[in-house]
């Protein structure tokens, strides 16, 4: 049975991946233990390894980039359910939200060099020199930074949020948007007070599932952010994400710093797929209480 | 929400309630209004990246991008032919491995045995699969294949991007069988036929187009991906040999000579963004139009 041992084979091929990925990682594991979660220094030189702004900056730029994205997926879900524009343009639309999900993260990158990174100095240095009191706004401001990578990853996780907000949209049951025109309710009363209230959990989950996209994506970031293992609290100042360090760093490592690399690269599959695996709960959820709604 | 509900109530059906029912009409417009310029903000960086990518890649554009090598730093002319190979090359390693793959799961899944454990093992693996980052494939292809073989080769960066289009391939496989209606099933195994015959006689060429839709996203997704090939093939400045050496691909490229100090080498960069997102683009119109016969 062919048809059998491919699917044993795909079940097995993700313990595998985490078998294989943990087994390499071990002698990092064992020597650095919880320490290396806490640790804030990175110095292949001295052996000595931590990762714990590298996790900070992975975590701010993927929350950041979801709030810029969720208030802009949530608008454009909502013209691509709601009929307020015909359905030729609401198809223009779609396709070019489409389009943005089918250009490959390192165009992205390189657009970033030369359009966003001009951008983010010249007017971050304006906004440092006036707000710099502000810890999150403190200069001196780079144009590799967090800001300027968050910016890029919000347009990449765009696609994901449009798509199942717009899907959770489209699923609340048309009586209940009559029975609220029935009421006297305006257009934005109905989608403000029973639209999206029902669609909430939806539209939650796709923003779960955005974050997680963002943890993960890894080459515009690694172009885009400054690459240091530094803390610090102004968006316009460099820092890494998990997937960046390891983007920059495996080519040229050896010893024990490949064993160092392959635990963050466990921590950033459990990051990943414990995001992916809540989204989803989330989302087969929503699924259930709509369907009841019927 | 039942606060604001009493609150209106009051002048939802009074007369006197103009004020109140102007406020609610600004209200409609206004947030239709930030609606629209919420839109057309997200179309300002799409316009901004197709528009610089053509504007920047179309100088270069010559035969030579396609059949000269890439120029030693500081160096003029040139062009990437070793990398489109490279990543031609690869994209294929990677549909040998997730392909058969893929589509025997699918089967499994969907005609063999569709309510057992198993097969809901496999859906959710398959979806867990889909949200692991593109670059853990590369640190997998790197754990498994280059510390095994001690060398960066094409089959590395193949068998990590294998990785990446397996759920794609398997899980738009499902759904094209899923799609044979059940009739043809029951009028094969009606006419005598095993369930072996019936599936690979009547459900699988019924459901190719769809499966064949899958398969091309599936390379345009990879063609496109530059972290999975980043430490497992490397990059190379020369023609492929064999699949066991470093290999050059579009996407490296882009990635390796955008950060170069030389003119050259990023308007480089930016040539080979243009024939990179050509081909993803080319690969998902492909996809859109053999499915379409089906559809009529």
């Amino acid at each position: 049975m062919a048809c059998l041992l491919a699917s044993v084979l795909t079940i097995t091929l993700l313990a595998f991946i985490v078998g294989e990925i943990l087994f390499k990682a071990w002698p990092a594991i064992s020597k650095f233990g919880l320490g290396f979660i806490t640790g804030i220094q990175w110095s292949p030189n001295r052996e000595v390894f931590g990762v714990l702004p590298v996790l900070i900056g992975t975590a701010a730029s993927s929350f950041l980039a979801l709030l810029l994205a969720l208030p802009l997926g949530l608008a454009i879900a909502l013209f691509l359910s709601e009929d307020f524009l015909p359905p030729a343009i609401r198809q223009i639309i779609r396709f070019v939200v489409e389009l943005l999900a089918a250009i490959p993260s390192v165009v992205y990158g390189l657009w970033g060099i030369f359009v966003v990174i001009p951008l983010v100095q010249k007017y971050g240095a304006l906004v440092a020199a006036k707000l710099g009191f502000i810890p999150f706004l403190a200069g001196p401001a780079y144009g590799n930074s967090l800001l300027t990578a968050s910016l890029v990853l919000a347009l990449m996780v765009l696609p994901t949020i449009t798509a199942i907000s717009r899907s959770s949209l489209v699923a609340v049951p048309y009586a209940l948007r009559e029975g609220s025109y029935a009421l006297g309710a305006t257009r934005w009363e109905t989608i403000l007070s029973v639209i999206i209230p029902t669609a909430a959990p939806g539209i939650v989950a796709s923003g779960i599932l955005a974050f997680g996209r963002a943890m993960g994506e890894t080459m515009a970031v690694a172009m885009l952010i400054g690459n240091s293992q530094r803390l610090s609290w102004s968006l316009l100042s460099p820092s890494n994400t998990l997937s960046a360090l390891l983007a920059n760093q495996f080519a040229e490592a050896d010893g024990i710093q490949v064993s160092a690399l392959m635990y963050a690269a466990a921590l950033l599959v459990l990051l990943t797929l414990g995001v992916n695996i809540a989204g989803e709960a989330v989302l087969r959820r929503t699924q259930k209480a709509t369907a009841g709604l019927r | 929400m039942t606060s604001t509900a009493t609150h209106s109530d009051k002048n939802f059906f009074s007369a006197d309630g103009k004020g109140t029912s102007v406020f609610r009409l600004f209200r409609n417009r206004f947030l239709t209004g930030l609606c629209v310029a919420l839109s057309l903000l997200t179309l300002v960086p799409l316009f901004s990246i197709v528009i610089l990518v053509i504007q920047n890649g179309c100088p270069l554009l010559s035969a030579n991008l396609f059949t000269q090598l890439p120029p030693a730093p500081g160096m003029d002319g040139g062009g990437f032919g070793n990398a489109i190979l490279g990543t031609l090359v690869m994209v294929g390693i990677s549909l040998v491995f997730s392909v058969p793959l893929g589509i025997l799961a699918a089967i499994f899944v969907n005609e063999y045995a569709p309510v057992s454990w198993l097969a809901s093992a496999v859906r959710f693996v398959a979806k867990l699969l889909t949200g692991i980052p593109s670059i853990i494939c590369g640190v997998f292809a790197f754990a498994a294949v280059v510390m095994t073989t001690h060398k960066f080769s094409a089959l590395a960066g193949g068998i990590a991007l294998a990785i990446l289009i397996l759920p794609t391939i398997l899980l738009t496989a499902e759904q094209a069988l899923l799609g044979v209606p059940y009739a043809f099933r029951e009028a094969s195994f009606g006419v005598g036929a095993t369930p072996f015959q019936t599936i690979w006689r009547i459900v699988l060429p019924e459901a190719m187009p769809a499966i064949m839709t899958g398969v091309m996203l599936a390379v345009a997704r990879a063609a496109g991906e530059t972290a999975p090939v980043l430490f497992t093939a490397l990059f190379s400045q020369n023609w492929i040999k064999g699949i066991m050496e470093p290999t050059a691909s579009l996407s490296v490229l882009i990635y390796n000579f955008a950060s170069l100090p030389y003119a050259y080498h990023i308007k480089l960069a930016w040539s080979a963004s243009l024939v990179l997102v050509a081909l993803v683009t080319l690969s998902n119109i492909l996809a859109q139009v053999i499915f379409a016969p089906k559809h009529r």
